[in-house]
């Protein structure tokens, strides 16, 4: 904190939210202000705890799944995923090839219409209205997907433990190609009206830089440390679900700024497609289901399996007992930890600033609270 | 959401989780009641057991997953040591797991990530009930939070922490909701004989 107030005025403590249409959902920040420069941000968060880990503890493995999707609603498909992946770690199966593909075109389908509400959102917070429009008009042919593979847009559990309940529908292949050939030249299109748009660069440039050894500190991954220069993807450091088998780029910013870290989200949606084009591609024949028991009683034991989920490293800790039920079940949610961060990069800057600080976190609220 | 809940509530009628869990388990009995580990071999356990000597009770690996059991006063010893000279610099998660008819009650869990060596470890404390660990926040930032949401829903107070306060509850609550005496039926009866005068009907 400054030692010096520029103002020779008295602290003001400003809140914000919990009923504020830039905090994304219901964040509480409690603001203290020397004029219009902020001097820290208290979060107050869990007005949307459901106490899913507890939940979890009272449900089968199988009853518990469709709760996950709750957490993180703009990218149910990748908590999905985390989970499935965790249960079938402790259980020592793996899901069969066409699972995994599936899985993984839909995971990344999912990545980009979870990146595209982060631009909109972030671009209307700042002032530029249009960008929302736009961002719904493309999302709706990736949950147009969802829909016509599993029936649900939102909250999807598409994924079963141990592979996919459903079989690809006729034509999934000739939709996600044509999703993805619809999208492209618009992300293209976004980059048009606002990498080069001076109000734009104006707000996002040195706005809430957080570099790479705070980032490591506080623990934040996904597309924010990677904005900050560490080159660090789960998909390409510890592979899952066949990801391996795909090329893409891990794209990185420099300076850790707002702006770098609205290229980055902005590159991995292209890099999500690029993604999917090869996996849906070669999309294996074979069995959609491992070979696991209808009733399912992992061995006594433990596992943290994580996975790059769009806004980081979501991660589940599962203790089995040997009974159908999770004895212990953690969900490590990426905007929980990023969010730590918010006090840090809202420092010194100004209370517009903040606005666009919490869109670059890209957090959501349901995820956060649980 | 309450109504939500309503139906999904039922299968855990017969199973109140916290008494009956262990019980349900036991006829079964087949598969071995204890995790099936191996022992984990390496540089990094001989370091630790070097440093550490009977302060580390069991360096293991299961799924591939390598953890340390620690004794608690350990922990951060351990968390300070593994991140300046084997560079574990990313702190994932501090977590709990409540065992209550054990006199160490909980299990303390931090998972930990190393950049450069692409690794990941757990670090595990036996604390008893009332024990208050001490903070990795001097360690890691990232632990402000995570041992808040630790102290909230399990109680476990951390010893030096800047901001020990309740993070997702309420500050009012009563009670930490992830020990395994806490019922969800129990929270939702009191909830609806507080506000709405009426028995619970579950």
């Amino acid at each position: 904190m400054p030692d010096q107030t520029f103002l020779d005025s008295t602290e003001l403590v400003l809140n914000m939210g919990p009923q504020h249409p830039s905090t994304h959902g219901v964040l509480r920040v409690v603001l203290k202000l020397d004029g219009e420069k902020v001097l820290g941000a208290d979060c107050v968060i869990g007005y949307l705890h459901r106490g899913v880990e507890k939940i979890g503890e009272n449900r089968t493995y199988q009853q518990f799944a469709p709760y996950v999707d709750r957490m993180d609603y703009c990218a149910a498909v990748s908590n999905g995923l985390g989970y499935c992946l965790a249960v079938e770690k402790l259980l020592n199966v793996e899901a069969p090839p066409r699972a995994q593909a599936v899985r993984v075109v839909l995971t990344e389908l999912n990545r980009i219409a979870s990146h595209l509400i982060w631009l909109g959102t972030h671009a209307l917070d700042i002032g530029a209205i249009t960008p929302l429009f736009y961002v719904m008009r493309e999302r709706e042919e990736i949950l147009n997907i969802f829909e016509k593979y599993c029936g649900a847009r939102l909250t999807t559990h598409a994924f079963r433990i141990g592979g996919l309940q459903y079989e690809t529908y006729d034509g999934l292949e000739a939709d996600v190609k044509a999703a993805c050939d619809h999208v492209l030249p618009k992300i293209d299109e976004y980059e048009r009206l606002l990498t080069g748009n001076r109000i734009w660069i104006g707000r996002l440039t040195n706005v809430g830089i957080l570099n790479a050894a705070d980032c490591k500190q506080y623990g934040v991954t996904g597309p924010m440390l990677r904005a900050a220069g560490v080159k660090w993807d789960l998909r390409k450091a510890q592979p899952y679900s066949g990801y391996q088998q795909y090329e893409f780029e891990i794209p990185t910013g420099t300076h850790g700024d707002t702006f770098d870290r609205y290229l980055v989200r902005m590159e991995e949606m292209r890099q999500s497609a690029r993604i999917i084009r090869q996996a849906v591609e070669k999309i294996p024949e074979g069995p959609i289901m491992a070979k696991i028991p209808k009733v399912i009683k992992p061995p006594v034991g433990e596992a943290y399996v994580s996975i790059e989920a769009p806004k980081g490293e979501l991660g589940y800790f599962i203790v089995s007992d040997g009974s159908t039920q999770p004895y212990r079940l953690r969900v490590r949610p990426p905007s929980f930890v990023n969010l730590q961060a918010l006090d840090q990069m809202t420092r010194g800057a100004l209370v517009a600033d903040v606005v666009a600080i919490i869109g670059t976190l890209d957090i959501v609220l349901g995820e956060v609270d649980r | 959401m309450p109504e939500e809940d309503k139906p999904e509530v039922k299968p855990a009628q017969t199973a109140p989780p916290a008494a009956a869990k262990p019980p349900a388990a036991k006829p079964a009995a087949k598969p071995p009641a204890i995790m099936a580990v191996s022992a984990w071999e390496g540089d990094l356990p001989a370091l630790l057991r070097q440093r550490f000597s009977d302060q580390v009770s069991e360096c293991s690996t299961y799924l591939g997953q390598n953890f340390v059991v620690a004794a608690p006063e350990a922990a951060i010893p351990i968390l300070e040591l593994l991140r300046f000279e084997a560079d574990f610099d990313y702190l994932v998660d501090i977590t709990a797991v409540d065992y209550p008819q054990r006199p160490e009650r909980f299990d303390l869990v931090y998972v930990l990530y190393s950049f450069a060596r692409n690794e990941r470890m757990r670090v595990k404390a036996r604390i008893a009930d009332g024990y208050k660990p001490a903070t990795a926040t001097k360690v890691h930032l990232a632990a402000n939070w995570l041992e808040r949401e630790v102290f909230d829903m399990f109680g476990i107070e951390f010893a030096g922490h800047p901001d020990m306060r309740r993070i997702l509850l309420p500050e009012d609550w009563e009670g930490y909701p992830l020990r395994k005496d806490k019922s969800i039926i129990d929270c939702d009866n009191k909830w609806i004989e507080e506000h709405l005068g009426i028995e619970g009907g579950q």
